[in-house]
């Protein structure tokens, strides 16, 4: 029996029920804090204590844990092992590498493997920027190594240390664990600058101050871009029931997105999504930097049918990475697919732990739970000075479909950008299934003088008239259900035709076609400002009385509906040429009808 | 020596509760023997608090009293013994023989629950399974390796469908390579049962069948076990021996209720409709173990089959298993009443993995467009339908007019196919072609100039 081993820093179990399991003798625990659990040793997090009793949450499947086994606590929270060795890599919701893990284990993921993180051993070519007598101060950066290709770490005191340098080593290949600088702080303590730092995972790490967002973070999407713009260090929501979508357009956000760093959570979704960014992303090339877009990237995967404890850990464990990157500067762009999962785990919880429950059986902390998660974006001064973001895109599996569900609900409080997926829009296989009726985006005003100074006066106007005239052919489509087409008068049967037009060929975008998959903001804007030529000269056409079947030449609608993947993105001419053939055409026609 | 306890001190349901219980463990399988009659019923230990220890029972726990039986802890996990003897064999679910033959001994036990396979060691679907049906190949084109539910309703032709794909599917027959089904019914009627069966030896595939039966009058609690004793036997064929695996599972729907019942008994808070909270991660826990893996040969296709209560595809049943899975074939009623066989609704049903495993190299280079083309051209016939319940088709415009033939084309000749017929990847893709030229050239903007000028041919 273990019971012998009974001291007072070791807890006993005494009850177990799926992943939360209960201690005895655990008075000296802290709330938070890392345990491992049985002769296996499993992974778990303290997180009700109750004088002698405390509960276990742990990441590992409890099967064959038997009441009598130990409890040792670790002395700190769960935390991170923040350096370099984070890019490139995929882990699981607690930061273990699932490489290494398929190292021990070939095929599957077996419990009591113990914690393990980034590679202790692998050496890193070191440049050390800090000199004797330099005075640091928390987030200043001390030396650099370059992570991957495109990618350099920038090494940075950690939060709360700070001195004078005292000792520095030379340039040269180190590990993370490896003492680089020593410094000394006013009370003339000796601390030591290692690569690699520890943080726990449900502390947001500190900076300097918010700052206001005002660039765009720029996807390649049309719908996203120049309908529902997402700002860097915003917040956006991607709500939509089976089958319309989200992880799509996630994996499109984070193959294409003009951020640094890419942070990409697969929170308790499908393993063979996870095998797929694997195996695609090295293969592409990130426009921005032209090397591959795994070179910028985190994976962070807890597949469905992984421990759902750790899949709550995995949100956060996404988070801190994002901000430990944001830290040295970057702007990091994070994706969670899909924080239904993560809610459903904290409603599993809240279950074993018999808490009341408040709507749908979801605790009633959902809501602030949710707050400070997409808190944890925003736009910051670092602590070292610099300037660093994280936009923060959160997929949302509504139950049914239906987006009045508590965690759809109250994430649309906490977010700024609203990217509403339609399952009719799915059916018709028009992707990405983005409802322009029902998403909205904060952040129209506050980046409108960056649209007009980067990419076109009008643009911001352009827009709105565009989405206007959406609006307008819904209202006419309800119309048109009841007496049909033909009825209407000609100026609103050409609303029609060119809402039609923006619908193929400007909101869907083919994800499969190089070309389409990723469009410069230039030409995001030629084509609609052509798409809205197209429309005034109709109207000229209308004013004469010239009826719609006469305004809509075949050959020029045909052209506007390929034009995405007819005119290369490097090479716009093909948009002038196609105004020309406008002119040509209702020249002609409006000729015809003057005379 | 393990200890033996005689005294139950509560029986609610499936579950039974006894006390002053020492040394077990989380998950251990438990027999109790009836002292009468000497039979022995199967449970699980599912909770531990102090000494008091909750037993989910897999039979019927009818005839249970307070000191009428010995619990005896047996010291191991639920593990059943591999092999391949497994084929050709009947079992009920929680992995005993019922088809009088000899129970199965190997060396090799598994685990009935499984491990999360690690997403580095998968090897992502790309190969194609002909079916030889045309609105799957075409439509939601079925991948080896995928788990590709059919989402059903009372009464609908599913467990033909699910027969014809068993019949038809060319899973490897040319390489040399080996093919098996296995077969799992949680909660079925007996006649469902038999049907399967019979298929099966139509088919000259029972000797490579291996069979779960749970009936509808079976006891519930077997029905948590049922699924997962037919996906262990799955990993062991696929993983271990190489094999190309069909699984298919019938019904879902009978496998949550039970989940739900067993969790009401556990007096857990209920999320929707009274299921649990964590049915998401106990579907995954089954719908995930299909997949194929990057060093062995073998592959778990999975062909789970549920019917919707009341034809809700919003119920939680097929919400949460869409959201698991790589898709869904939906069965539609007013298709069935019409007499289409096999009832496929188009617009609803999707295959999420075919974009990587169709096109050149795989089918046909048009058949992504083609694919594209049909789905939005179905759903604008929808749209001409509800405009002409309102003003006729007479009144419609000439457009609008060829949409509604196209539609009826569509059903009758592209959807409709006999139960013994089947019909290759390319005769489907010529078939599809054949029913857009019924529309107008200009409605067609999802087909690339290049797949237009080979294949598009408009009858004058």
């Amino acid at each position: 029996m273990v019971a012998s081993k009974i001291n007072k820093e070791i807890g006993i179990i005494s009850a177990i029920n799926g992943p939360v399991i209960k201690g005895k003798n655990m008075s000296s625990f802290k709330m938070r804090e890392m345990v491992t659990v049985g002769e296996k040793q499993l992974i778990g997090e303290v997180i009700v204590l109750e004088g002698d009793i405390g509960t276990v949450q742990v990441y590992e499947e409890t099967e064959g844990l038997k009441t009598g086994e130990v409890i040792i606590p670790t002395g700190r929270p769960l935390s991170l092992k923040l350096g370099p060795g984070l890019l490139k890599n995929m882990f699981d919701g607690i930061q273990r590498p699932l490489k290494k893990i398929q190292e021990i284990s070939p095929v599957y993921i077996p419990e009591g493997i113990g914690l393990m993180s980034i590679d202790e051993k692998k050496l890193w070519d070191t440049t050390i920027t800090a000199k004797l007598g330099d005075v640091l101060a928390e987030g200043n950066i001390f030396g650099l190594v370059q992570e991957t290709e495109v990618i350099q770490n920038r090494l940075m005191v950690p939060p709360n240390v700070s001195g004078t340098v005292v000792e520095v080593v030379k340039n040269g290949l180190y590990t993370i664990e490896a003492v680089l600088v020593k410094i000394q702080d006013e009370k003339k303590e000796i601390k030591e600058l290692k690569m690699a730092q520890e943080w726990p995972v449900r502390t947001p790490r500190p900076n300097a101050y918010r700052r206001e967002t005002l660039v765009p973070l720029i996807t390649g999407q049309r719908v996203i871009d120049i309908f529902f713009p997402i700002a860097k260090g915003g917040t956006a929501a991607i709500p939509g029931g089976f089958g319309t979508g989200k992880t799509m357009t996630q994996h499109q956000l984070a193959k294409w997105s003009d951020a640094d760093i890419i942070v990409y959570i697969g929170c308790g979704e499908r393993g063979n999504e996870m095998t797929e960014v694997i195996e695609e992303f090295p293969k592409l090339l990130d426009p921005q930097s032209g090397k591959s877009i795994m070179e910028r990237t985190v994976l962070i995967a807890n597949t469905s049918n992984m421990p759902v404890a750790a899949r709550e850990a995995s949100i956060y464990t996404g988070v801190t990475i994002a901000e430990y990157y944001r830290d040295m500067g970057y702007a990091v762009a994070l994706m969670a697919d899909s924080t239904s999962r993560w809610a459903e785990a904290l409603r599993e919880i809240s279950g074993r732990l018999e808490e009341m429950p408040a709507e749908e059986g979801y605790p009633a902390y959902l809501p602030s739970r949710i707050a400070e998660f997409y808190e944890r974006a925003g736009s910051v001064e670092t602590l070292g000075g610099g300037e660093g973001s994280i936009t923060i895109i959160g997929a949302v599996s509504p139950a049914g479909g239906d987006f009045s569900e508590p965690v759809t609900e109250n994430t649309k409080r906490f977010v700024n950008v609203f990217l509403a997926l339609d399952k009719n829009l799915a059916y018709a296989r028009h992707y990405p299934a983005i409802n322009w009726l029902e998403s909205y985006s904060g952040y129209i005003k506050i980046l409108s003088d960056w649209y007009e100074d980067n990419v076109a006066e009008d643009c911001i106007e352009l827009r709105n008239k565009m989405l206007e005239l959406l609006y307008e052919e819904n209202k006419l489509l309800e119309m048109v259900m009841l007496v049909g087409e033909d009825v209407l008068p000609d100026d609103q049967r050409w609303i029609l035709e060119i809402a039609k037009i923006i619908k193929v060929g400007y909101l869907q975008q083919n994800a499969y076609n190089k070309e389409d998959t990723y469009v410069p903001l230039e030409k995001q804007y030629a084509m609609l400002k052509s798409i809205e030529y197209l429309y005034e000269k109709g109207r000229e056409g209308l004013k004469l009385g010239i009826p719609t079947s006469q305004l809509k030449d075949i050959d020029i609608f045909n052209q506007f509906i390929k034009m995405k993947y007819t005119i290369p993105n490097d090479d716009l001419g093909g948009i002038d040429r196609l105004k020309d053939d406008i002119d040509r055409f209702y020249d002609k026609l409006l000729k015809k009808y003057v005379d | 020596m393990k200890k033996e306890y005689l005294k139950i001190d509560k029986v609610i349901g499936p579950l039974i509760e006894i006390s002053e219980v020492d040394d077990v463990f989380y998950g251990e399988v438990v027999d109790i023997v009836d002292i009468d009659t000497g039979s022995i019923k199967k449970g699980k230990v599912i909770k531990i608090e102090e000494k008091n220890v909750i037993i989910q029972v897999f039979q019927n726990t009818a005839g249970l009293a307070a000191g009428n039986s010995i619990i005896k802890f047996t010291g191991e996990a639920f593990n059943l013994p591999m092999s391949l003897d497994l084929q050709g064999r009947i079992f009920n679910g929680v992995g005993e023989p019922i088809d009088n033959g000899s129970a199965i001994f190997s060396a090799i036990e598994a685990n009935i629950n499984g491990r999360p396979i690690n997403p580095m060691s998968r090897e992502y679907p790309r190969n194609f399974i002909q079916t030889g049906i045309s609105s799957i190949d075409t439509l939601a084109t079925l991948i080896r390796g995928q788990k590709l539910p059919i989402f059903s309703g009372n009464g609908l032709p599913h467990n033909e469908l699910a027969a014809q794909i068993v019949k038809q599917a060319q899973l490897g027959e040319n390489t040399g390579e080996v093919f098996g089904v296995v077969f799992a019914a949680i909660g079925v009627k007996h006649d469902d049962e038999k049907f399967f069966r019979k298929s099966f030896s139509e088919a000259n595939i029972m000797d490579h069948v291996v069979m779960f039966v749970n009936y509808a009058d079976d006891p519930i609690a077997e029905r948590i076990t049922t699924p997962r004793c037919a996906l262990t036997a799955a990993e062991y064929l696929a993983f271990e021996k190489n094999m190309h695996i069909l699984v298919v599972m019938t019904d879902m729907t009978s496998y949550c209720e039970a989940l739900r019942e067993i969790s009401s008994a556990r007096e857990e808070v209920p999320s929707r409709k009274g299921y649990p909270g964590y049915m998401y991660s106990d579907l995954a826990s089954l719908y995930e173990r299909a997949g194929m893996l990057k060093d062995r040969k073998g592959s778990i296709t999975f062909l789970p089959i549920l019917t919707m209560p009341n034809d809700d595809i919003t119920h939680p049943i097929p919400d949460l298993t869409g959201y698991i899975t790589e898709g869904q074939i939906v069965l539609g009623r007013d298709l069935f009443q019409r007499s289409i066989y096999p009832p496929v609704a188009v617009l609803p049903s999707l295959s999420r993995l075919m974009k990587d495993g169709i096109g050149e190299g795989f089918t046909r280079e048009d058949h992504a467009d083609v694919t594209n083309q049909l789905f939005a051209s179905y759903s604008k016939v929808q749209e001409v339908r509800a405009l002409s319940q309102i003003i006729g088709e007479e009144d419609l415009s000439q457009t609008d007019k060829k949409y509604m033939a196209f539609g009826r084309a569509f059903e009758a000749e592209f959807l409709n196919q006999g139960f013994d017929e089947s019909r290759n990847m390319i005769e489907s893709l010529d078939l599809g072609w054949q029913l857009l030229s019924l529309l107008p050239l200009t409605e067609l903007d999802r087909l690339s100039p290049e797949n237009i000028e080979k294949y598009f041919s408009q009858e004058s």
